[in-house]
């Protein structure tokens, strides 16, 4: 019988191998890695668990999101801020997503991250400036409304059924004592700069604004568009600054928060000679819609698992 | 059992007078309150009276209060809802101040904010019975605003409230000037409040004048004003007018 077994046709479910252990290996002790390594997945689950290390890992999960995302920078003098970005479509065939709002005429935010979240906070702002507004017939201090952002944000770090917000917020305003622009975190912390740059690549640029910054406080509007625009070509990191590929926008004493149009930002870019070093000037201002054709790959600084659709 | 019908009191909540909840008459009013802008700032003048209808019953009622550290209210109508009004700025100010960063409410906020107040709760059919006037002067700016209690607001050169609107303005309108001195501007004041204690009856002899700067409020210590009786037309009021005594 055996014999039949064995030659004919079932002889494979005998021979097979199993699929599975028959017996559990021995536990050999806990894996030898490190200890940061070892405990960081049983803590990230919520944002309301500590780590032994007093660390909310889903905060800092949430600060890598903003890091995923295409740079935005924003630098200021005693007078103007000006913010930038980098525009980056889905595909060639899409336009890009709008990552500046004007939030009042003396308020403009740049955002980097989850751009969903970023519209969702970007109406909160203009909500809260608008009934300042009707209230006092005054603008909103800008201070006052990077607070209320930050208490916002940090609710969200403290409540189990929610989750940070993704995005990270450069927030350029005018107030009683100035010009200011200060920086978000998902974590609800927020700091106050003359210069910053967040995003994918945005160490570049602040390499550039360090050596630059000192000069910042005294430069000339022109002279501030035009360190916005090389700050961004070192994002770029080789490929050719072209209007359709930033966008910039300014507000100063005088100037409310706008937007330049791309004609004014081209023939800035011509004017100022500011091109990647591999090709000529481009010389056609064009369209919103992204056309180069460069889908480089972000290398931020999470595991490889490339763009999720929604970071931007 | 209880077979005799219970008298329901006035002021239970059932029955067609639930609603007086809400302001229907003022009780203890102020007067006039006058007010201008002068060379460095705004200059306003009101009497110490509470009346109770027609009788002058409180006498040592200070109706201008500073605000924060840039502006002075002044208020007619309902003492109580002024001393409310004076609650909710204090609110105010307090979250203003706990901000703790360099921004503070200046006079326009402040005006702003109480034509918001008095508007809505006009809306509501339950107004605060007062007519405010608002002065201030931040970073330089001198700033006179007033608000009604139906929430009618503006600003000017010069405001009064009440009795002060038919018989103050037309003073101001002719002797008001840019850049009046202090002494000018006290002069100013009293002849108007002067004229408010000849005629209007609800007016006391005991009045403050305030002065708000850029340093600062100033509010003096109650005095009254000179009056001369002997004119003819009050030593023989009869004289001009038949039938009258």
């Amino acid at each position: 019988m055996q014999k039949c077994i064995k030659n004919g046709p079932l002889a494979q479910l005998l021979n097979a191998k199993k699929a599975y252990p028959v017996r559990p290996e021995p536990w050999k002790g806990p894996p030898t890695v490190s200890y940061r390594k070892m405990f960081r997945n049983q803590y990230d689950t919520d944002v309301t668990t500590w780590s032994p290390a007093g660390r909310l890992f889903q905060v800092e999960y949430a600060m890598e999101a903003v890091k995923q995302g295409s740079a935005a920078i924003g630098l200021r003098s005693k007078t103007h801020i000006v913010l930038g970005c980098v525009n980056k479509a889905n595909s060639e065939l899409s336009s890009h997503q709008k990552k500046i709002f004007k939030v009042d005429d003396h308020i403009g935010v740049a955002i980097a991250g989850l751009t969903a979240d970023g519209r969702v906070l970007s109406r909160y702002m203009r909500n809260e400036c608008i009934n300042y507004s009707f209230t006092y017939e005054s603008p909103l201090p800008v201070g006052r409304l990077v607070v209320q952002l930050a208490d916002k944000a940090q609710v969200c770090t403290q409540r189990s059924w929610k989750r940070p917000y993704g995005v990270g917020l450069l927030v350029a305003g005018l107030d009683e004592s100035g010009a200011h622009l200060y920086y978000n975190c998902p974590s609800g912390n927020y700091f106050e700069y003359q210069a910053f740059a967040i995003g994918s690549r945005s160490q570049a640029a602040k390499t550039y604004l360090e050596r630059k910054f000192e000069n910042f406080t005294d430069a000339s509007r022109d002279d501030l568009v035009k360190d916005a625009l090389m700050a961004i070509r070192e994002t770029l990191q080789g490929e050719t600054l072209k209007s359709s590929v930033c966008t910039i926008a300014v507000v100063g004493v005088g100037e409310p928060f706008h937007i330049l149009d791309q004609g004014t930002v081209q023939q800035m870019i011509d004017a100022f000679e500011i091109v990647g070093e591999q090709e000529g000037p481009a010389a056609e201002p064009d369209a919103a819609a992204g056309q180069e054709a460069s889908a480089e790959p972000e290398q931020g600084a999470a595991a490889g698992e490339g763009v999720a659709p929604m970071d931007i | 059992m209880n077979f005799m019908a219970s008298k329901q009191p006035e002021n239970c909540l059932l029955g067609p007078e639930s609603d007086s909840q809400r302001t229907l008459y003022p009780y203890v009013t102020g007067t006039s309150v006058v007010a201008l802008k002068y060379k460095d700032g705004i200059l306003m003048a009101a009497d110490l009276g509470g009346s109770y209808g027609s009788t002058l019953r409180y006498k040592n009622v200070e109706r201008m209060k500073p605000i924060g550290k840039h502006s002075l209210l002044g208020a007619s109508g309902e003492i109580s809802d002024f001393q409310e009004i004076l609650r909710y700025l204090d609110d105010l100010i307090l979250y203003d101040n706990m901000w703790d960063d360099g921004n503070s409410l200046g006079p326009k906020e402040v005006h702003n904010y109480l034509t918001r107040v008095m508007y809505n709760r006009r809306n509501k059919f339950n107004p605060l019975w007062n007519s405010l006037v608002l002065g201030g002067v931040k970073k330089g700016e001198k700033y006179l605003g007033t608000v009604s209690m139906i929430g009618v607001n503006f600003e000017d050169n010069h405001v009064a409230t009440g009795f002060g609107n038919h018989l103050a303005r037309p003073i101001l309108r002719q002797d008001w000037h840019e850049n009046l001195s202090f002494e000018d501007g006290v002069k100013l004041l009293e002849k108007c409040m002067r004229v408010l204690l000849y005629r209007d009856r609800s007016a006391i002899n005991k009045l403050q004048i305030a002065k708000i700067t850029e340093e600062g409020v100033t509010i003096s210590q109650p005095y009254s004003l000179k009056t001369y009786w002997e004119f003819s037309a009050f030593a023989n009021p009869a004289q001009g007018a038949v039938g009258t005594w």
